[in-house]
C-alpha cells in the first residue's frame, strides 16, 4: 500500500486467496443512453446483457442491475475516471457515487475455487452455468457479495468492508479440509 | 429454498430475494382525496389467497429490482414472473378470487 | 472368533480385525462390521431397552429402519452421540458404545417395572393422569417423567468438531445406490448429465450387498456393483456420496443431504469436518430408496432374537454372521423363504417355517426352492406368541382354519425368529415433496402416485419387485430424467438372475389378533412402545382418523416415521374398524428421514461465525484500551470505555461530563448512509420524508423524519444537501437496509416519473463525532480547507476539505446538545483519523465515549431514538417532532395516514419527560405508569417508560415516557408501578438540559 494512512480491512493471503489492491470504485446508475456515454468515456463497454462484466486493462464495468453498474479502476485512476465520466455524461441523467472504500476485493483462485465458494453461495458456479465474464450480486451465507469470474479458476469477490472478514474466514473454514 | 425466475437475471435462489407482499396495489395518485375507508383498504386489506396469488418480490441481493410473480400458495410453485408495471399474464386454471 | 461367524464370505475384511467395547465389555470384530453385526457375531442380541416400558430389545433390522438397537457412541466427554442405530454404526478399532435407557445395567433394568405396570400405562396415560393440579406438572410430575423417559443423554460440553456445508447442483440427483439407483445413475451419466448419487450406507449397492446368488450381466451382483461404482466414479460430471442420507425434500427440488465424514474413522484427521450438510438443487430427481420389510404382529414380537428375515439375510451374506443357531421363520409373504434358504445353507437349523398363507396360494420361486431342499414348511400356520426372558426361547404356533379361526399348535424351541410381513416401499421422500400416494391392493402398500416436483421413483420404492425389473425401472427413470435435462440416453438392458420373491405381504395383524378381544399385546411401533392394545384403545375412545390415532398413541412419530410401524398400524386399524387400508388413509411423512445432528444444521454458523461481526474503524483501538462492546444488529459498537476499575455507571458519568465540560469523540460510523442523486433528488425526498427539502440550500443539513403510509414514524436521520442534485441521507444504524429498500420500492414502482437514483454509502464513510465546547479547537489542529468559525460553518452546515491530509466531508451536527461535528472520511482512513483526533485532543482532555454515554447525552436533550422511544405506532406528534413536517406539502409518505381519525384522537400516548421524586432512583425502561397510588386492581396503564438514565450533568435521574395525553399532564404526579411498590414521578418537559439550546450554537 502506497499510503500508510490508508488501512483497509485485513484479509490474509492464502494459496487460494489473493487480497486485491485498493481500487477506485464507482456505483454508476442510469439509463442505457447514460451507460453508452460512460462506455465511451471509460473505454470499457458497460454491458447491456445481464450479469456480464467487461474489462479493458485495469478498468472494468460489472452489470449489477438494469440501471446499475459497478465501475472499477486502479487506485490512481480515480481522478481520470471521474473527470472522463463527468465530461462524457454532461446533463445525461445518471448517478455516479464514489464507493472506493465501501468494499474490498479479493480473488478466490485455484482448482478448489468453485468448491470453496459453493460452501456458502447457492448459485450454480459450474462453468457451464457461470462462465468467465459472468458477474452478479449474490450472497455468501449471511453476507452480500459481488462475484465475478475472471478466469476459469479465478473469481473476484467484492465485499462490503465490514463483511469481508466474515466471508474470508468462512472460506478459510471450508478450506481446512483441503489442506489435508 | 425456492427458485425464483427474476425477469432480469433468470432463475435464482430465494436467499437473494425479499418478499414484498401482495402485488398490484397502487398507491392512490392523490391520497388526500381518499376516504378513510379507501385509505384503510389501501393500507391493510390484503387477499391472503389460497391458490394463485400475485405477489411482489425484490431481487434485493441481485439486480435490486422489484417485480411481480404469480405463485400458487398451496404448492409454492411459480406460474409466472413479470416486471413491475406489467399486467399479470394469463395463467391456466387458478384459484385467485 | 465365535462360531456364529461364517468361515468365509461377506463384505467384511477378515484379515483386518479390530476390537470395541459395548457396555464396558470388549469384543472382537472385523473391518466392515457394523456395531450390530459385530455384536450378533459375538452372540449378543440384547442391545437396548425400550422407550416407555424398558423392555429388553434386540436388533430388528439391519439398516436405517432399526427401531430398537439405539446406542450411545462415545469418543470423549464432548463427543458422545446418543440414539445411534447400531445397524448403522460402522466399527473402528477402539469404538466405545453403550446401551441406553437402562439402570443399573442392560440385563437388569429397574425401569422395567414399567413393563409390569404397563396395563396402567396405556396410550394417553400422561395426558390423562397428570392433569391436576395444573401447577404440579412442572414441579412434581414432569421432572421424574422426563428423567425416566427419553433415550440417550446428550453431552453437555461444547461440540469440538467442525461441520461443513455445501451447495451443489446437478441435472439428476439419484437417491439410493441399490440396483435401481445405480442403473439410473449409469444411464443418466452415460447420457452426459451432471449426476449426484447419494446413499446412506458406507458402501454403495443397497440390497445387492446382501445377495448371495444373484447375478447381473453374468457377474455376481456385488461384482456388478463394484464395476458400476467404478464406472461412475471415473466420470467427471458424476459425484458419488456414500454415507450420505437424503433426509429432506424441500420445494423446487432442493434436497437436504447429511454426509457423515469421520464417524467411521478411529482417528480422524483434524482437518476433516465431522459431517457435511449438502443442499442439492437438482433439475431432476430419481428416488430409489428401496423398501423396508415389515415385522409381524404377535405377542412377544419385540423379544431379542425376533428380527426381520431380510436383516438376518443381510447379516449372513454381507457380514458373515449367523444370527442364531435354530430359527423359526414366520412368513407373511414369499420373501421370507430367501432368508430361510440362505441361513439353512449356512448351517442354521430351520426349525419351522410358519407360512400364514394356504399351501399353493403363492408358490413363488423362493418357496419352491425352499420346498425343494426340504425345509419344514407349515402352511396355514401362524405365530401365536414368542416367549423368552432376555432372548426368544420358543414360539407357540397356531393353525389358521379356512374361516380364519386359529387353534393352538406346537411350541417350538428356537433362538431366533425371522419375521417377514412383506415389504413397505420407502415413499418418505416422495411424500415429503408433496407427491401423492396411492394404495396398491396387490402389493398391500402405498406407492408413489403423481409427483409434485421434478422427480420420479424407481425400483422397490415404487413397488417394483424383482432384480431384473428394478434394474430396468431404474434405467428407464435415469433415461427419462436425463432426457428432461436435455440429454438423450440410451437405456441399457440388464440380464439379471435372482430368487425373486412375490409381491404380496401381510400388513397389520395376524389372524389370531383380530379374533381375540381385547387384542393381545403385540408391538406395532417398537421405538415408541405402541402396541396393538394402544391402537385398539384409541379406537374405543373414539379416535377414527389415523392422524388422531397417531398423535394419541404416538405410533409412527419421531424418528420412526412409519418405517417399520406405518403399514402395520394402518392394517391393524383397518381390520379393527372394518375399513380398507386405503380408506383409513395415511399420515404425513415428516422430514428428516433419519435424525440429523444439530451440528450438521449449524454448519459454519457457530461462535464468531454465526453472524457477520461488523467492526468499525475504532474496533482494534477499542480492544487495546479495554473498551466494552455491545451488539447493535451485526455491528460491534463500543458501549463504554472504563478507566481503571470503573464500572459502567462510573465510566458513563465520566464520559458524559467529559463531553459537556470539554470535548468527547465517538465512533458514529455505523449510521446508515444513502447518497440520493438525480435532478429530482429533492422532489423525491420531499415525497419520501415529512420535511420540506426544496428550500434546503446546498451545504446545509436538516433533521428528517420518515413515516410509513400508515402515518407512523419509521426512521429518522440528518440529511445534508451536497449539491442541487445530490443529498447525503443518514439513517438509524438498524434502519439502513430497510430504508434503502423502501426508497428503491417507491422509486421503482410508485414514482417512476422521477429521475433519481440511490447508492448505499454506509461503509464508504468512517464517521467520528467530535462533540463538546472544545470540539472546534480540536478539529482546528487537523482540518485544512474549511473555515470552522460559527459564521462560516454554523449548526447544520456541511463543508468539504481535508483532515490529516485525507478528504473530509464535515457535518456540523450534534446529537449531544453541545457544539458538535461529524467527521466523515473515506473508510480506509478512518482508523488513522480516529487516532489523529485522539492525539490532537489530548491537550484538551478529550474523552472517548461509547453508545451508553451517547444515549444519556441525547436523552438529556430529549432527542428520540426511533425504535426505543417510538414503537411503530407513534406519529411525529406523539414523539414531539411534528415541527419537522413540511406544512405546505400536498403529499408525502404518511401524510394521508396522519389524517386518520384514530391518529388525531385524544388520549394518544405522547412522549414527555419524567423526573422521579427521589432524584437518585433510575426507572426501568418498559415500566408501566398509572395515574393514582394505592388503587384497587384492575387499574388502567396510562403509559410506559421508554428511556431512563442517571444524568451526571444534572446530578439526578432522567427518563422519557410515552403517556396518554402526556403533554397535558405537565407537572402532574404519576406512579411507576413496580413489584417493590409505586415510584412517584413528575411529568416534565423531555428537554432536561440546556432547554434554550444555547450550547449548540457557539
Amino acid at each position: 500500500m502506497s499510503d500508510p494512512n490508508r488501512r483497509p480491512p485485513r484479509i490474509d493471503a492464502r494459496d487460494w486467496l489473493e487480497p486485491l489492491p485498493a481500487a477506485t470504485r464507482f456505483s454508476f446508475r442510469g439509463s442505457p443512453e447514460a451507460a453508452a456515454a460512460a462506455s465511451r468515456a471509460l473505454g470499457v463497454e458497460l454491458s447491456q446483457v445481464a450479469c456480464r462484466a467487461n474489462a479493458v486493462g485495469e478498468r472494468a464495468a460489472l452489470w449489477l442491475g438494469p440501471d446499475e453498474q459497478l465501475l472499477i479502476g486502479a487506485e490512481s485512476d480515480a481522478g481520470a475516471m471521474r473527470e472522463g465520466l463527468v465530461a462524457a455524461l454532461g446533463d445525461t441523467p445518471h448517478s455516479l457515487v464514489d464507493i472506493s472504500h465501501r468494499q474490498v476485493a479479493f480473488a478466490v483462485k485455484g482448482a478448489h475455487a468453485e468448491w470453496l465458494l459453493q460452501s456458502g453461495c447457492p448459485l450454480d458456479l459450474d462453468i457451464g452455468q457461470f462462465p468467465v465474464g459472468m458477474c452478479t450480486r449474490t450472497v455468501f451465507l449471511k453476507s452480500e457479495i459481488v462475484l465475478w469470474r475472471t478466469a476459469p479458476d479465478t473469481f473476484r469477490l467484492e465485499v462490503w468492508r465490514s463483511f469481508a472478514d466474515y466471508v474470508a474466514s468462512l472460506l478459510a473454514e471450508a478450506a481446512i479440509e483441503l489442506s489435508a | 429454498m425456492l427458485i425464483i425466475d427474476c425477469p432480469y437475471c433468470g432463475p435464482r435462489p430465494e436467499p437473494e430475494f425479499t418478499h414484498g407482499g401482495e402485488a398490484h396495489i397502487a398507491r392512490p395518485a392523490d391520497p388526500s382525496q381518499a376516504t378513510d375507508q379507501q385509505w384503510l383498504e389501501f393500507l391493510y386489506l390484503r387477499k391472503n389467497t389460497r391458490g394463485v396469488f400475485a405477489e411482489r418480490w425484490r431481487h434485493a441481493r441481485g439486480c435490486g429490482r422489484f417485480f411481480n410473480a404469480l405463485r400458487d400458495t398451496t404448492t409454492d410453485q411459480f406460474l409466472a414472473t413479470y416486471r413491475a408495471g406489467q399486467k399479470p399474464p394469463a395463467v391456466p386454471v387458478g384459484g385467485e378470487r | 472368533m465365535s462360531s456364529l461367524r461364517t468361515p468365509a464370505g461377506g463384505r467384511i475384511d477378515r484379515a483386518d480385525s479390530l476390537s470395541f467395547t459395548f457396555d464396558g465389555r470388549r469384543y472382537q470384530a472385523f473391518v466392515g462390521d457394523t456395531l450390530a453385526s459385530a455384536l450378533l457375531a459375538n452372540g449378543v442380541h440384547l442391545m437396548g431397552r425400550s422407550f416407555k416400558y424398558h423392555r429388553p430389545r434386540g436388533v430388528l433390522g439391519a439398516g436405517a429402519e432399526e427401531p430398537n438397537a439405539l446406542v450411545t457412541v462415545t469418543r470423549d466427554d464432548a463427543r458422545r452421540t446418543p440414539n445411534l442405530r447400531a445397524t448403522q454404526v460402522e466399527l473402528y478399532d477402539g469404538l466405545v458404545a453403550e446401551s441406553q435407557n437402562r439402570w443399573p445395567s442392560l440385563s437388569f433394568d429397574i425401569g422395567a417395572i414399567n413393563n409390569l405396570l404397563s396395563p396402567f400405562l396405556p396410550a394417553g396415560f400422561y395426558n390423562k393422569t397428570f392433569m391436576w393440579p395444573r401447577s404440579a406438572w412442572h414441579k412434581v410430575w414432569e421432572p421424574p417423567i422426563r428423567a425416566a423417559a427419553g433415550l440417550g443423554v446428550a453431552p453437555t460440553l461444547p461440540d469440538p468438531d467442525r461441520y461443513a456445508q455445501q451447495f451443489a447442483h446437478c441435472d439428476v440427483l439419484v437417491i439410493g445406490a441399490g440396483a435401481a439407483g445405480l442403473a439410473a445413475a449409469l444411464t443418466a451419466a452415460s447420457a452426459g448429465a451432471r449426476v449426484i448419487v447419494c446413499d446412506e450406507q458406507a458402501e454403495m449397492g443397497g440390497a445387492l450387498l446382501s445377495e448371495r446368488d444373484a447375478t447381473i450381466d453374468g457377474q455376481p451382483a456385488v461384482a456388478w456393483v463394484a464395476a458400476s461404482v467404478a464406472r461412475l466414479a471415473a466420470m467427471p460430471r458424476v459425484r458419488l456420496l456414500p454415507r450420505t442420507t437424503a433426509f429432506g425434500y424441500f420445494p423446487h427440488n432442493n434436497i437436504g443431504l447429511s454426509e457423515r465424514i469421520t464417524e467411521h474413522l478411529a482417528d480422524p484427521a483434524p482437518s476433516l469436518p465431522r459431517e457435511r450438510m449438502w443442499q442439492v438443487r437438482a433439475r431432476e430427481v430419481v428416488i430409489a430408496t428401496g423398501a423396508i420389510e415389515r415385522p409381524l404382529l404377535f405377542p412377544g414380537n419385540d423379544l431379542p432374537g425376533v428380527m426381520l428375515a431380510s436383516a438376518a439375510r443381510t447379516y449372513l451374506n454381507r457380514y458373515g454372521v449367523r444370527v442364531g443357531t435354530r430359527a423359526v421363520v414366520a412368513a407373511g409373504c414369499d420373501a421370507a423363504f430367501a432368508a430361510a434358504l440362505d441361513l439353512a445353507a449356512a448351517g442354521v437349523q430351520i426349525a419351522a417355517i410358519a407360512d400364514v398363507r394356504a399351501a399353493g396360494a403363492a408358490d413363488g420361486p423362493a418357496l419352491a426352492a425352499a420346498r425343494a431342499v426340504g425345509l419344514p414348511i407349515r402352511a396355514c400356520s401362524t405365530v401365536l406368541a414368542a416367549t423368552g426372558a432376555l432372548r426368544v426361547a420358543a414360539v407357540r404356533l397356531g393353525v389358521v382354519a379356512a374361516n380364519g379361526n386359529v387353534s393352538p399348535g406346537d411350541t417350538i424351541a428356537c433362538d431366533v425368529v425371522l419375521v417377514s410381513g412383506g415389504y413397505t416401499p420407502s415413499v418418505h421422500l416422495h411424500s415429503q415433496s408433496r407427491g401423492k400416494l396411492a394404495f396398491d391392493e396387490a402389493l398391500g402398500a402405498f406407492v408413489p402416485a403423481a409427483p409434485a416436483e421434478r422427480s420420479r421413483s424407481a425400483g422397490h420404492c415404487r413397488g417394483i419387485n424383482g432384480l431384473g425389473a428394478a434394474l430396468e425401472d431404474g434405467a428407464c427413470a435415469g433415461a427419462a430424467a436425463a432426457l428432461a435435462t436435455g440429454h438423450t440416453a440410451t437405456t441399457p438392458r440388464f440380464v439379471a438372475t435372482a430368487l425373486d420373491a412375490g409381491i404380496e405381504g401381510t400388513p397389520g395383524a395376524l389372524p389370531q389378533l383380530a379374533s381375540v378381544i381385547p387384542p393381545a399385546k403385540a408391538f406395532v411401533d417398537f421405538q415408541n412402545d405402541v402396541t396393538t392394545r394402544d391402537l385398539a384403545l384409541a379406537r374405543r375412545e373414539g379416535f377414527e382418523s389415523i392422524e388422531h390415532i397417531k398423535r394419541y398413541t404416538t405410533t409412527g412419530m419421531a424418528t420412526d416415521q412409519g418405517k417399520t410401524s406405518g403399514l402395520n398400524a394402518l392394517g391393524f386399524v383397518a381390520a379393527e374398524s372394518a375399513r380398507k387400508i386405503a380408506e383409513v388413509g395415511l399420515t404425513t411423512y415428516r422430514m428428516p428421514y433419519t435424525p440429523v445432528t444439530f451440528g450438521a444444521f449449524a454448519g459454519f454458523a457457530r461462535g464468531d461465525q454465526f453472524d457477520p461481526v461488523r467492526k468499525t474503524p475504532s474496533h482494534d483501538w477499542t480492544i487495546a484500551r479495554g473498551g466494552v462492546f455491545e451488539d447493535v444488529g451485526m455491528w460491534k459498537r463500543t458501549r463504554f470505555f472504563p478507566v481503571g476499575t470503573e464500572d459502567m455507571h462510573a465510566a458513563v458519568d465520566r464520559e458524559c461530563l467529559g463531553v459537556r465540560n470539554g470535548v468527547g469523540m465517538f465512533d458514529a460510523s455505523t449510521l446508515g448512509k444513502i447518497e440520493v442523486v438525480g435532478k429530482d433528488a429533492a422532489e423525491f425526498l420531499n415525497r419520501f420524508y415529512v420535511n420540506n427539502w426544496a428550500n434546503l440550500a446546498p451545504g446545509r443539513a436538516r433533521y428528517g423524519i420518515l413515516l410509513r403510509d400508515d402515518g407512523f414514524v419509521y426512521d429518522d436521520g440528518v440529511i445534508g444537501r451536497l449539491a442541487a442534485d445530490r443529498f447525503h441521507v443518514t439513517t438509524t444504524t438498524g434502519g439502513a437496509a430497510r430504508v434503502f429498500g423502501m426508497m428503491e420500492d417507491y422509486i421503482q414502482t410508485e414514482w417512476t416519473d422521477l429521475s433519481v437514483w440511490i447508492t448505499s454509502t454506509t461503509e464508504q464513510w468512517a464517521v467520528v463525532a467530535v462533540q463538546g465546547p472544545k470540539a472546534r479547537e480540536v478539529l482546528a489542529k487537523l482540518v485544512t480547507g474549511i473555515d470552522l468559525s460559527p459564521t462560516a460553518l454554523p449548526h447544520m452546515a456541511i463543508a468539504h476539505g481535508e483532515i490529516c491530509g485525507v478528504p473530509l466531508m464535515l457535518f456540523r451536527v450534534s446529537f449531544s446538545g453541545e457544539l458538535g461535528f461529524e467527521v466523515n472520511v473515506p473508510a480506509d482512513y478512518g482508523t488513522h483519523v480516529w487516532e489523529a483526533i485522539h492525539a490532537a485532543g489530548q491537550e484538551f482532555g478529550i474523552t472517548v465515549y461509547g453508545t451508553e454515554a451517547m444515549h444519556v447525552l441525547r436523552a438529556e436533550k430529549g432527542y428520540i431514538i426511533v425504535g426505543q422511544d417510538t414503537d411503530g405506532t407513534m406519529t411525529p406528534d406523539d414523539a414531539g417532532v411534528a415541527w419537522a413536517i413540511g406544512k405546505t406539502k400536498h403529499d408525502f409518505i404518511g401524510k394521508r395516514g396522519l389524517e386518520r381519525p384514530a391518529l388525531k384522537a385524544k388520549g394518544r400516548k405522547q412522549l414527555v419527560g419524567l423526573a422521579t421524586v427521589d432524584p437518585q432512583v433510575v426507572l426501568e425502561e418498559g415500566a408501566q405508569l398509572v395515574a393514582t397510588a394505592n388503587r384497587p386492581a384492575p387499574y388502567p396503564m396510562i403509559g410506559y417508560v421508554t428511556s431512563a438514565y442517571h444524568s451526571a450533568a444534572l446530578g439526578r435521574s432522567i427518563a422519557l415516557a410515552a403517556i396518554a395525553d402526556g403533554r397535558a399532564r405537565m407537572g402532574e404526579t404519576l406512579y411507576v408501578a413496580m413489584p417493590g411498590g409505586d415510584i412517584p414521578v413528575k411529568v416534565v418537559s423531555p428537554v432536561f438540559y440546556d432547554p434554550e439550546g444555547a450550547r449548540i450554537n457557539v
